[in-house]
C-alpha cells in the first residue's frame, strides 16, 4: 500500500457475482455486484475502550479503499454504480460498538465521494462472530432508498477471519438491481433524487 | 392467488444486559418472528407473482403483533425494526421481494404509522441458512444508536419449495452506543430519515 494506513490490514478480499439466468430465464444484461472486505487488527480488542475515535478514522480510510476496490472489481466507472451497502464483523475479543465506530461516523462520506453521488442512507449490518462468519451486506439504491428493484443483499464470508483481535469490514456495490425484478414499487426511472428516499 | 401455507413459526427474543461495559439500567431486547411458508411459485418461472403480496398481509400483521407481544405487549417500547426473507432452492430471489410490502407495512401499522423505511435483506439458501436482518430506528433512519442487526435462521428451513419470512423489532439503542450521530431525542419525524 502506497500511503501509510491507520488500519493494520491483514488481507483484502474482493468478490464479484454475475447472474446470467434465473429459473431458466436469461437475465439480460446479467446483474453484477461486487464486495471488497478488509481484515484489520482491532486496536480496541480485549478491553473496554471508551473513546473509539481511532476506529472512526480507520472507517474513513476503509470507506475510500474498499469502495475503490469493489468498483474496480466490478469493472465499471464509479458513476455507474446503482446500489450499495456496508457491513462489519468483529472478532470475539471486540465489541459490536467497534463495528459501529468503523461503519457509521466516517465511512460513508468517502464512499459517496468515490461514487460521485449517493443521496440515500447506506444500508448496513454488523455482528460479532468467529472465523468464517457470514456477513449479509444489505443493498439499497444509492440515490433513492425506496427503489424496490434494488432492495437486495449480498453474503460474504472469509474462512480465516475475523480472528479474535480482528475486524472484517466490507463494502458492496452493484451495477444493477435484482435479476428479473417484477414486484412493482418505485422504479429507477422515477427517481427524483432529492431526499435520498424517492 | 394461492393461499398462504405456514409450516412453522418461531419467535426468538434476546435480552442484552451488557457487552463488556457498564450494565444497562434497561436491557436491550431484540425479537424476531419467523414463518416458514410454502413457496407457491417454486420450481418454475412464474411471471405474475405480485398478487401474493396481498395474500401475505394477514400473516404480516400476525407476525408484527406477535413481536409486540413477545416484547411485553406495548407497541410504544419498540424503537427499531427490520425484515428479511430466505428463499428455498426451488425459488428465486424475487419471491423474497414479495415480503417488502406485507411485512414492512404490517409493522409500520402496528407501531402507529412508523415513518422510516424498514431495513431489509434477502437471499436464496438451503436449510440452516442464517440471515443478518438489518435494523434501523422506526421513525428516523439516520438515528445512529439504533443501527443494529439480528441474525436469524432455522436448522430445517427453508426447504427447496419454501420461504422463510422474518420480522425483527428492538426496544432501544445498541447496549453501549457511543459513536455519536443523530440521537433518538433529536428526531424531527417529518421525512422518516431524521
Amino acid at each position: 500500500m502506497a500511503k501509510i494506513m491507520k488500519a493494520n490490514i491483514r488481507k483484502i478480499v474482493t468478490f464479484v457475482e454475475e447472474t446470467r439466468t434465473e429459473m431458466g430465464r436469461t437475465v439480460n444484461p446479467p446483474t453484477r455486484r461486487a464486495a471488497a472486505a478488509a481484515v484489520i487488527e482491532n486496536p480496541c480488542a480485549g478491553t473496554y475502550v471508551e473513546d473509539l475515535s481511532e476506529l472512526m478514522a480507520i472507517g474513513e480510510e476503509l470507506g475510500e479503499l474498499l469502495t475503490l476496490r469493489a468498483v474496480a472489481a466490478l469493472g465499471i466507472p464509479a458513476t455507474r454504480v446503482e446500489s450499495y451497502g456496508k457491513a462489519a464483523a468483529v472478532g470475539e475479543n471486540g465489541e459490536l460498538e467497534h463495528a459501529a465506530a468503523i461503519l457509521h461516523p466516517k465511512l460513508g462520506a468517502p464512499v459517496r465521494k468515490v461514487l460521485g453521488k449517493g443521496a440515500a442512507l447506506i444500508p448496513s449490518s454488523k455482528k460479532r462472530g468467529g472465523l468464517g462468519v457470514a456477513l449479509d451486506i444489505p443493498l439499497g439504491h444509492k440515490d433513492a432508498a425506496f427503489v424496490r428493484s434494488h432492495f437486495d443483499g449480498m453474503e460474504v464470508r472469509i474462512n480465516d477471519a475475523p480472528r479474535a483481535n480482528e475486524i472484517v469490514v466490507a463494502v458492496a456495490v452493484t451495477d444493477s438491481g435484482r435479476p428479473l425484478p417484477r414486484v412493482g414499487g418505485l422504479t429507477q426511472a422515477e427517481i427524483k433524487g432529492e431526499d435520498g428516499l424517492r | 392467488m394461492p393461499e398462504v401455507q405456514v409450516r412453522k413459526k418461531v419467535t426468538a427474543v434476546e435480552e442484552i444486559f451488557h457487552e463488556g461495559g457498564p450494565v444497562s439500567s434497561t436491557p436491550l431486547c431484540r425479537a424476531a418472528a419467523l414463518a416458514v411458508i410454502r413457496n407457491p411459485f417454486a420450481g418454475s418461472y412464474v411471471k405474475e407473482i405480485a398478487g401474493f403480496m396481498e395474500d401475505l398481509k394477514p400473516l404480516g400483521l400476525e407476525m408484527a403483533r406477535s413481536l409486540v407481544a413477545a416484547l411485553g405487549g406495548d407497541p410504544m417500547i419498540v424503537e427499531g425494526y427490520g425484515k428479511g426473507a430466505i428463499i428455498g432452492s426451488a425459488g428465486e430471489l424475487e419471491h423474497g421481494a414479495l415480503w417488502h410490502v406485507p411485512g414492512g407495512y404490517a409493522m409500520r401499522e402496528i407501531l402507529g404509522d412508523a415513518k422510516a423505511i424498514v431495513a431489509s435483506t434477502k437471499k436464496v439458501g438451503g436449510p440452516g441458512t442464517r440471515l443478518d436482518v438489518p435494523i434501523t430506528h422506526i421513525n428516523a433512519s439516520y438515528v445512529r444508536s439504533h443501527f443494529d442487526a439480528m441474525e436469524v435462521g432455522l436448522s430445517d428451513s427453508p426447504c427447496a419449495d419454501e420461504i422463510l419470512l422474518a420480522l425483527v423489532m428492538t426496544t432501544g439503542p445498541r447496549v453501549h452506543a457511543r459513536v455519536g450521530g443523530l440521537k433518538a431525542s433529536e428526531i424531527k419525524g417529518e421525512d422518516g430519515l431524521r
